[in-house]
């Protein structure tokens, strides 16, 4: 990432360098609250706004930082703005905040947020900083919304709670995959999305890092 | 940047940062609670309105809420009482507050509450006077924890209209299915007591397993044995003279008396 555009840090954590699908950074809230697609927007929303601002601030401040206490500079900014953006949304959007819980608290503990004040905001502009951040939260909020299609499509037969697929119980024809509604589910859709992104640029294929001895004969197990 | 490093600097840096983000923190917080409150109660009457079957989807909650009228109960004679504001009355605070409450001990406390209020809100639906309905709110232990929910009652004060808990923290699919909506059903038209005794001994409502038979029994939750025990411990806890029986006692006696 020599020399950052303002597009460049805007577009490549789309699909280049997403943070979900090449860095396998916050998995665990993907799993959690794509089951379906309007939490999945809201969260997606929530991380956006978080990354951006962090980056923002620490961007800001960053020549005032000392490096014995950064980590924790930084985290107080963190966690400073995920409360303000869960007070927000139990004002504003009080069953959404109820349905997404103690995930929007996690937000703190997302390592996107953390990864990309560490990595981008300490050593670039705020403008730049910002900008990655909205991009690298897009990238997040991209597989968030793939993951919560197929999800909330297989396992409810609905998008955004708009039925879609008339479910059996309904006196329709489709019966939901349960098993889409649970988290593992969603280990599913990332693992198939990151084989696809992989496949369409091979660039993104990780190097091994040691090579797997061929198969044991049984003659030498023993 | 060396002298970024100084201890100096570095407390400068962190009591300034502290001070802004508090600040920030505080101020969000602060300027915010009055639509969180008022969402909490939103929250709190849709559910006295759906456990008694007015809930309308998509209409303003505060103007739905009007055909129901809070009143407050002294739990200890069963007769309204003006001694709390049943519109501002905390009761589950008052319930922890020596001075608002009685501790409840060994075999009386069925529900494991261990304290009990002294007053307690019901809601009335329709004429205060003569209810069609009367919503009463519930609480005891499940499996994990507390769980809070609303009991509505026909006018009759007898017959079962819904129960709902809008905070427990059982297994989900096990015991936390006491939110599934066709276990709910189940409840309306169940009575309290059999036909010919009302008010005689224990309200004997119960959730049974292997199929429930009969006005009193409801199905208990499969594969959750503790928390449909503790349903009925709570539902029996409250509609027995402990909880709210003197009150229903006098309601009964009133409707007859008509």
């Amino acid at each position: 990432m020599s020399a950052a555009t303002p597009k460049g840090v805007l577009i490549t954590p789309i699909f280049k360098n997403n943070p979900i699908a090449l860095q396998i950074l916050g998995i665990c809230s993907a799993l959690a609250v794509t089951s379906s697609m309007s939490v999945s927007l809201v969260m997606a929303l929530a991380v956006i706004a978080v990354t951006a601002f962090s980056n923002l601030f620490v961007s800001l401040i960053r020549n005032h930082i000392p490096s014995s206490i950064r980590i924790i500079v930084q985290m107080t900014i963190i966690a400073s703005l995920v409360i303000v953006v869960d007070q927000v949304l139990k004002a504003y959007a009080y069953e959404m905040s109820k349905q997404l819980s103690v995930f929007v608290g996690l937000i703190i503990t997302n390592c996107i947020v953390m990864g990309r004040a560490e990595a981008f905001a300490m050593q670039n502009g705020p403008v730049l900083s910002f900008l990655d951040g909205v991009g690298n939260g897009l990238g997040y909020g991209v597989i968030l919304m793939i993951v919560g299609f197929f999800r909330e499509l297989l396992g409810a037969g609905s998008l955004f709670g708009v039925t879609i697929l008339t479910p059996v119980q309904d006196g329709g024809w489709y019966v939901p995959n349960g098993l889409m509604l649970l988290p593992p589910s969603a280990f599913f859709v990332i693992g198939l999305l990151i084989w696809v992104l992989r496949s369409v640029q091979p660039e993104q294929v990780e190097e091994n890092e040691f090579k797997m001895k061929e198969n044991t004969q049984p003659k030498e197990a023993v | 940047m060396a002298s970024n490093n100084s201890i100096k600097k570095t407390l400068i840096v962190a009591f300034a940062l502290c001070i802004v983000c508090s600040v920030i923190v505080s101020t969000a917080a602060v300027a915010l609670r009055p639509q969180q409150a008022f969402n909490q109660e939103a929250d709190r009457k849709s559910n006295i309105l759906q456990v008694a079957g007015l809930y309308q989807p998509g209409e303003s909650i505060t103007k739905q809420f009007e055909q129901v009228t809070p009143r407050a109960v002294d739990l200890r004679t069963g007769e309204y009482t003006d001694a709390v504001d049943p519109e501002t009355y905390d009761q589950f605070s008052a319930s922890r507050d020596p001075a608002q409450s009685r501790t409840l001990s060994g075999e009386k406390d069925i529900a494991g509450l261990s304290r009990q209020e002294n007053y307690s809100v019901v809601y009335l639906v329709g004429d205060p006077q003569d209810p069609e309905q009367i919503i009463l709110p519930v609480r005891g232990q499940g499996l994990w924890g507390l769980m809070r929910g609303y009991l509505a009652l026909r006018g009759d004060a007898n017959t079962i209209e819904g129960i709902t808990f809008y905070s427990h923290s059982e297994t989900p699919g096990l015991g936390g299915e006491v939110d599934n909506p066709k276990w709910k059903a189940q409840w309306d038209g169940k009575q309290i007591y059999p036909e010919g005794e009302v008010g005689e001994g224990r309200p004997e409502i119960a959730l049974v397993k292997g199929g429930a038979s009969g006005p009193t029994e409801v199905d208990a939750l499969s594969g959750a044995t503790l928390t449909s025990k503790g349903v009925t411990n709570l539902v029996q806890f409250w509609l027995s003279d402990a909880g709210f029986g003197n009150y229903l006692a006098k309601i009964r006696d009133s409707a007859e008396g008509a």
